[in-house]
């Protein structure tokens, strides 16, 4: 709490006095002290325009003013002295009449719109008592578009609140979605049928009143808000750990949509995080145990508890964790298995990275930077990133930083070897080698600070570059550093952070951002577990026969000779995890498990952020059972209890936090499972929720009784607590006469804030600094291509790269094509020109890939895009050879 | 006691009146045409499925005793996949049709569907879908929709305009 004491408005509405905050407009301060006022284009993230007149309210000169003038509500800010009318007789008409003429166009189509039920413009008509059409004459009729596999489009809704261009172009920086014709003939769409191009095309869905633009996935299996199952959960497809709501109906997923977090995504996701879902639905599942030893493949709980009770009472065995299972689930690993016996389950080289990040966020003289804060940074630096494929919300974030108006714009800075979306709003951004980065990044630190290394041989471009650079950081008031994993180089890291040790005093930090790959990456690093490469160790050596890999493709992770050498090595392979892939058809016991939304987990975000996801469905298949839960009951068998005598276990992460202090308060980021509102449990499901005593009928007229959920303060019903849940355990969003997301007004602390109770997660990184501030040293060398040789870049790719986001049809229509892109002057050696296909050999793997020219891209680096299907199974750094394709 | 004589007499006198009650079931009940019983789902003028999975009477039922998932054809027009009732839950308010934009579900005078068995009470979409429009003839709401699902083309539907044409800058 800042101490600074804010001087208070004081206006009067309808003869009332209100003390408020000034500065705002008139309609947030409205929405924020509960008075239901119908607006349509103002939205809390993008501002007001004043286009669509619904927001009327009468403004009056001073107490004695009696006619007052109508005015905007959104248009208006507050000042001291204002007198205000809502109900005036006057400002109601208006606002009735504007509701009554968008509704002279206005389809008959509610029962076959998918926005009813969550619809703003029908809370709206509602709100303002239009009922009854007057007008007779023929209504308004439009062609629709097809614009992808994510957004259905169904334009005669639309009520030119001019939302979706504003959130498209201008927030987001999409190009593709324009407003054409004129006059009452307004269209909102592409100048021709096509894929909407933009990262964030999803959030029209939300972001639009009406039913125009709606979310096509959901479409293919349509369930009304009101009749959906939801919980609180985290995205798990990249390591921002967005949050969300997910929504279930008869047993399958059916949504995501954004749950509004103001320090981290907001009020927005991106289309790999809403829309990659699907992947819970998918045939691919692990349905059944399976001991690949029997006759009979598929087996039962009993004779798999059995089986294993044996295995584990008598072999060595090791277990390999997961960047993407949830702490519960690593942390019951560890147990299994012993600290001496967890292994991450990464690669050595992204271990490194991942040791380093960890080590420069503990230093206490950088602040990890949340999305929220990435917003408002006035000079941002990019090194060796591309946020809008390997973390697409602090994209959208970085852009809201630059383009902030009117104040000022910010100013960015990129260095990355390929174009990125980001250029465009750069003043510079510099195409490099890996290492050409790291050197340019370690020639801004030292010009920002002399005792900071600087690297020989540094060319004049390049310290040109450095010390513009770093002359603007040193003026700026909230610079922001970002950097990664993403091209695998431990220079640019340290880099980076020397940079942002040289722009932090000890009384202010600069914010630096690390990308790491994926949702739990941070989580899993801070557990520190030896890598990959040791477990093979250990293996090889024979100290261990028996390997658990949990949830872990690691094809994926490392080159496909050594993780088979691994695994021919082992007499039992037990891998856990939810759909079939390369390492599950390598197991000799394979456990099914839930995925994220049939289990709760908490995960750490690259903020360092801890969140819990909530479990949203009890799955109709019982072998969909948490990791976390299976690991323990091994464990209990290792410790000698027979199979009939399991218990549940405890509270998995007070144990967790006992055992490793790194992760203190991540156990408390929720309310636990004996919280109660009012002496009731949370329902996930809304009032209205339908078919209760319908949907099962079929297989027995009698009613099960409802799953309960002994381990979370929320229940798989209707009952219980009906008012306003604690903000971590915010199921949907809904107030009276708010249907649709506009409803999260009402949650907020004040309109556009923070949740109320403040924002679910916790930051576990110090605040203080607890380690001496040391410049780092890792200078590489001036980077000379070695001839007949190419250095491979990892180009991370929104749709494609995520493991599991491809189930979904859409994401992997949108995925690319294994390609390989090279500059002009590489391709003229080669002799070869865009399209024709090169033989290319990385490692021992031979690919025959069609050439792409990014002629931005320096001499001797060949990038591809990041383990897309079809392209695992590299090792990291890699290193190839080039060759014309022989057909 | 001479109260009680003419009690007795009174009742004597019924005796000669028209009698209420009827033989059910050699005879049959006439029933009025809003009296609610069995629901249906109705077709449209041409014969369609007149439901278009709104969920609206779903919503509005209060036993919850409708489920029903919607889907769509080729064209784009929705209908249900399942529609079930569980008529052992159903408290027969009318709710349901009262909530149905499309005048799909009807309840209808006919109360004989008493079973043996409870679960022969839980009726699917083959069970309530019949071959007529029932109690409101002549609306189809697909013509009336601003939606084009195969029905009508946009701007052929009732009272509409034809689309705009976006390259036009005419008044
Ligand atoms: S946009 Fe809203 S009001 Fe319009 S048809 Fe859809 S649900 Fe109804
Ligand atoms: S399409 Fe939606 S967001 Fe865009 S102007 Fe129309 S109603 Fe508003
Ligand atoms: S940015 Fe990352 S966490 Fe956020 S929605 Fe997209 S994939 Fe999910
Ligand atoms: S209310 Fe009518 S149209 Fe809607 S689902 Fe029910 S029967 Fe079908
Ligand atoms: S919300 Fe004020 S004019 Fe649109």
């Amino acid at each position: 709490m800042s101490l600074e004491v804010k001087k208070m408005a004081i206006i009067y509405i309808d003869h009332k006095a209100y003390e408020v905050t000034p500065g705002k407009n008139v309609l947030e301060t409205c929405l924020t002290l509960g008075f239901n006022l119908p607006y349509f284009c103002w939205h809390p993230a993008m501002g007001s325009v004043g286009a669509c007149r619904q927001c009327a309210i009468k403004l009056f000169k001073d107490e004695d003013d009696t006619r007052g003038r109508l005015v905007m509500s959104c248009m208006e800010m507050v000042k001291d002295n204002m007198y205000l009318s809502i109900d005036d007789p006057t400002a109601k008409a208006f606002r009735a009449q504007v509701i009554e003429w968008l509704m002279t166009n206005h389809p008959h189509d509610c029962a076959v719109c998918d926005e009813g039920g969550a619809c703003h413009l029908q809370d709206m008509t509602v709100m303002t008592g239009h009922t009854y059409r007057r007008f007779n004459y023929p209504k308004r009729s439009y062609k629709n578009q097809y614009l992808g596999p994510f957004i259905n489009h169904e334009m005669n809704r639309c009520i030119q609140c001019y939302r979706c261009v504003r959130f498209y172009k201008d927030y987001a920086g999409g190009k593709d979605l324009d407003v054409f014709a004129a006059h009452n003939h307004v269209y909102f769409g592409r100048a021709e049928d096509g894929i909407l191009e933009n990262e964030f095309s999803g959030n029209l869905a939300e972001i639009c009143p009406t039913g125009v633009f709606t979310d096509r996935t959901l479409k293919a299996h349509y369930t009304r808000k009101w009749d959906m199952t939801t919980a609180p959960s985290i995205c798990q497809h990249c390591s921002l750990g967005c949050n969300i709501i997910a929504g279930e109906r008869y047993g399958e997923l059916r949504q995501i949509t954004s749950r509004f977090n103001g320090e981290v995504n907001g009020y927005f996701l991106c289309d790999r995080g809403r829309f990659g879902y699907e992947f819970v639905n998918s045939t691919n599942r692990v349905q059944q145990p399976l001991i690949r030893s029997k006759s009979s493949d598929a087996t039962d709980k009993q004779s798999l508890y059995h089986y294993l009770k044996n295995i584990l009472a008598t072999d060595k065995i090791i277990g390999i964790a997961s960047p993407r299972a949830s702490l519960e689930a690593n942390f019951a690993l560890r147990k299994l298995v012993g600290k001496e016996n967890f292994y991450q389950g990464i690669p050595e080289m992204e271990a490194l990275l991942m040791r380093c990040i960890l080590y420069i966020l503990n230093t206490g003289h950088v602040h990890s930077s949340s999305l929220k804060e990435m917003e408002s940074a006035d000079v941002v630096l990019i090194l060796g990133e591309d946020p809008t494929n390997a973390a697409p919300l602090m994209a959208l974030a970085i852009r809201q930083a630059v383009r902030r108006e009117p104040i000022q714009k910010g100013e960015m800075y990129i260095a990355h070897p390929t174009q990125t979306k980001l250029d465009e709003l750069a003043s510079n951004a510099a195409h490099l080698s890996p290492d050409e980065i790291a050197r340019l990044g370690y020639a801004i630190a030292n010009a920002l600070n002399k005792n900071a290394p600087l690297p020989e041989n540094l060319n004049a471009n390049t310290l040109k570059l450095a010390k513009r650079i770093a002359r603007i950081l040193k003026k700026a008031t909230k610079p922001l550093i970002i950097s990664g994993t993403s091209l695998g180089s431990e220079s640019i890291i340290k880099a980076a952070a020397n940079v942002a040790f040289a722009l932090s005093t000890d009384d202010k930090k600069a914010s630096l951002s690390f990308i790491v790959p994926e949702c739990n990456s941070m989580g899993l690093a801070m557990m520190k577990a030896p890598s990959l490469m040791h477990a093979k160790e250990t293996i090889e050596n024979g100290k261990a026969n028996t390997i658990i890999v949990l949830e872990n493709d690691l094809y994926r992770r490392s080159a496909k000779k050594e993780i088979d050498t691994l695994f021919n090595l082992c007499k039992e392979v037990i891998v856990l995890d939810h759909l079939h892939n390369e390492t599950t058809g390598k197991a000799s016991v394979l456990i099914p498990v839930a995925t994220f939304a049939e289990a709760e987990g908490t995960m750490v975000n690259n903020e360092g952020r801890a969140q819990r996801f909530f479990q949203v469905f009890s799955p109709k298949n019982e072998n969909f059972r948490e990791s976390w839960r299976w690991l323990d009951e091994f464990r209990q068998f290792k410790d000698g209890i027979n199979p009939e005598e399991l218990k549940v276990p405890d509270d998995l992460m007070t144990e967790m936090v006992a055992s490793m202090p790194q992760f203190k308060g991540a156990e408390a980021v929720t309310p636990d499972a004996d919280f109660r509102m009012f002496g009731q449990k949370i329902p996930r499901e809304p009032h209205r929720y339908s078919g209760r005593t319908a949907m099962l009928a079929n297989i027995n007229v009698s009613e099960p009784k409802p799953h309960e959920d002994s381990i979370s303060a929320l229940s798989f019903t209707m009952e219980g607590y009906k008012g306003m849940p604690p903000a971590p355990l915010i199921p949907f969003f809904w107030a009276p006469g708010w249907n649709s997301v506009q409803s999260i007004n009402k949650y907020q602390e004040e309109v556009g804030g923070s949740l109320r109770g403040g924002d679910p997660g916790k930051r576990l990184f110090p605040k203080m600094p607890v380690l001496e501030k040391i410049f780092m040293n890792h200078i590489p060398p001036v980077f000379s291509p070695l001839p007949g040789e190419w250095q491979i870049l990892s180009l991370p790719q929104i749709f494609g790269t995520e493991e599991l986001s491809i189930y979904t049809p859409g994401v992997a229509e949108r995925a690319p094509k294994p390609y390989i892109a090279i500059n002009k002057k590489d391709a003229k050696s080669l002799n070869i020109i865009e399209n024709e296909s090169l033989q290319v050999q990385i490692q021992d793997q031979n690919y025959t890939l069609p050439v792409r020219i990014k002629k931005e891209l320096p001499d001797g680096l060949a990038g591809i895009p990041y383990n897309i299907p079809g392209m695992c199974g590299i090792g990291w750094p890699a290193k190839g050879t080039l060759k014309k394709g022989k057909t | 006691m001479i109260s009680l004589l003419r009690t007795i007499g009174l009742t004597f006198l019924h005796m000669f009146r028209k009698r209420e009650t009827i033989q059910y079931p050699e005879e049959k009940v006439s029933l009025h045409p809003r009296w609610r019983g069995r629901i249906v789902l109705t077709r449209d003028p041409d014969m369609g499925e007149r439901c278009v999975g709104c969920y609206l009477c779903a919503a509005a039922c209060p036993v919850d005793c409708i489920s029903l998932q919607a889907t769509e054809d080729e064209n784009g027009r929705r209908y249900p996949e399942f529609f079930r009732i569980n008529f052992s839950r159903c408290i027969f308010c009318g709710y349901c049709e009262e909530a149905c934009p499309t005048y799909a579900i009807q309840l209808i005078p006919d109360f004989e569907m008493a079973e043996y068995n409870r679960q022969d009470l839980v009726y699917e979409k083959e069970d309530l879908l019949i071959d007529s429009q029932g109690k409101y003839p002549g609306y189809n709401y697909y013509k009336v929709a601003g939606l084009d699902s195969g029905v009508k083309g946009k701007g052929e539907g009732h009272n509409e305009d034809p689309p705009i044409d976006v390259h036009s800058l005419l008044p």
